[in-house]
């Protein structure tokens, strides 16, 4: 009884704290301007308190560039921030152990949301570094026997590139074109495999257009083939169920930022049965079984540990609510809009990533108009250039659609208002570029754009 | 000692949504209440102690972190 009148006491001075929480249902949904100062300050009296608040922020809808921290991995990941500082390679010292035997932990953690042994897991500094050390380690361990590779031409900027340094040493890289519903073609996989491959790379769910490769299917080929087959799952894991044994995956790419986790942590898979051997891309002191030297930062580490321990128990929930906001989503879009397309395969889909053509808006316009909601045309890779994304090129989408692309994401922290006040303003605003253009006028009249001769000058 | 008591994940439950009322964070908000009231209702049917009990664990545990991340958030 006395902890309830404990409870009474802390519940009648909550209410004394600032005024943030009346203001609650619409803080987030309307931007009234764009302040610079980082709000990290704490606001010294009532007054600042409730101005720092009315500065509102634009709504995120850009998780497949990055996602916000879930409160369980900061709540995880203080204390090695704080008090258990200890290097965990020191093995003479009480600080040493603790960190060693959080790392571990962690380890164990990543290793069973992908169905691995810990042994199996190695931490790097990213996906970047992980692709990196999977594709160039692999095809020069074997580069006295194995020439090789293959890659599909929608893969991350990070493998097209460490593919193309690859060839200036000497590889042979093959490139395979997708579907139309930015799917690869099996048959062409299997066409293109030689005696001389040393790796198949496919990622798993694209970043741009979230469709869901074979994962299965392509485990199967490279596996029969005596190929080793890596994918990059930085999209995937943790959102889709994933086991590297059930797909004869040999290698996999995980990211810690993709997951509500931390920046600047990710992780490499690399099989041990049947082993598969990689050359070292960083020299060092021979941490992480020597596939990776250099201290692994215990707080990063222990960060996406808890990210993907609270993914295994998430995963379900978050899957079947993410998918009714993309549902909603597309439906009052393509409800209310006419010519729009969905780019990418609508089966094999992870639903959180939704990337829509709008005819005759122009992309970035579009992106400028929709100010008070965070999106992207395309990843965020590309997103300094004025190019249209190569992946929407591979899928054969044309010049024109390409441009008018957006990128919608919905995450775990996605709310229902979120997503309606996007839908809003993004019907909103389209009707009114499509009323300014030229084209859709031309396009009401009748005219079909193709057949227009546009004169030069 | 006694298993957990329907009044006492009653209260768990109340001290969970005010805490997670506190919040400034406008997606750490609504998550954390519709995260609690949806896994309070889908085990509302458990009826083994041994399961109530750990339920109840781990609530206590993540009532902890919602109120340790007030501090933090600021």
């Amino acid at each position: 009884m006395l902890l309830r009148t404990a409870w009474r006491r802390v519940a009648t001075a909550a209410p004394a704290a600032p005024g943030p929480r009346a203001k609650a249902p619409t803080r987030g949904l309307r931007l009234r301007g764009i302040d610079l100062t980082p709000q990290s300050a704490v606001p010294s009296d009532a007054a600042t308190a409730l101005e720092a608040e009315s500065v509102l922020r634009p709504l995120y809808m850009d998780v497949q560039a990055t996602t916000p921290l879930d409160p369980r991995v900061l709540d995880a990941m203080l204390p090695y921030l704080v008090n258990y500082y200890g290097n965990p390679h020191s093995r003479t010292h009480a600080y040493g152990w603790e960190s060693e035997a959080a790392m571990e932990c962690a380890r164990q953690q990543v290793a069973s949301l992908i169905g691995a042994d810990p042994r199996e897991i190695i931490f790097t500094s990213g996906a970047t570094e992980s692709n990196n050390i999977a594709i160039k380690g692999v095809a020069r361990f074997y580069r006295s026997r194995k020439k090789h590779l293959i890659t599909t031409q929608t893969e991350h900027k990070c493998v097209l590139d460490s593919c193309r340094s690859l060839e200036a040493e000497g590889f042979k890289v093959t490139y395979l074109p997708v579907k139309k519903s930015g799917i690869i073609d099996l048959k062409e996989l299997e066409a293109a495999i030689q005696p001389d491959t040393s790796l198949v790379s496919v990622m798993t769910v694209n970043n741009e257009i979230g469709v869901k490769q074979p994962i299965k299917e392509i485990g199967q080929i490279c596996s029969s083939r005596k190929v080793y087959f890596h994918t990059d799952a930085a999209q995937a894991v943790g959102k889709i169920p994933l086991d590297v044994n059930d797909m004869k995956i040999d290698l996999m790419s995980i990211s810690g930022h993709k997951i509500y986790g931390p920046k600047g942590v990710g992780a490499i898979y690399i099989r041990r049965r049947p082993r598969v051997r990689v050359e070292a891309l960083q020299s060092g002191g021979g941490q992480e079984r020597g596939m990776r030297s250099g201290t692994v930062p215990t707080p990063l580490v222990v960060g996406l540990g808890a990210a993907c321990e609270v993914a295994q128990q998430e995963m379900e929930y978050d899957h079947k609510r993410i998918s009714k906001l993309a549902e909603r989503l597309i439906q009052k879009i393509m409800k209310s809009l006419p010519d729009v397309v969905m780019n990418g395969d609508p089966e094999h889909h992870y639903p959180g990533c939704i990337n829509l053509s709008f005819a005759y808006v122009e992309g970035e316009s579009l992106l400028m108009a929709l100010k008070d909601v965070a999106l992207s045309s395309g990843s965020a890779c590309t997103s300094a250039s004025l190019e249209p994304s190569y992946v929407l090129r591979a899928i054969g989408t044309d010049e024109d659609l390409a441009h008018s692309s957006i990128r919608f994401g919905i995450g775990r922290f996605t709310t229902e208002e979120e997503v309606d006040y996007t839908v809003e303003k993004c019907i909103h605003h389209v009707k009114r570029l499509r009323e300014m253009s030229p084209l859709w006028e031309m396009v009401q009249d009748g005219i079909d754009l193709k057949s227009i001769k546009w004169t030069q000058h | 000692m006694a298993a957990s008591s329907r009044a006492q994940v009653l209260d768990l439950y109340r001290a969970m949504l005010r805490e997670s009322k506190r919040f400034g964070a406008y997606s750490y908000r609504t998550y954390a209440i519709r995260r609690i009231r949806d896994a309070f209702r889908e085990n509302k049917n458990v009826k083994d102690p041994a399961e109530i009990q750990a339920l109840v664990n781990k609530a206590k545990r993540d009532l902890g972190i919602i109120r340790r991340q007030h501090h933090v958030g600021s």
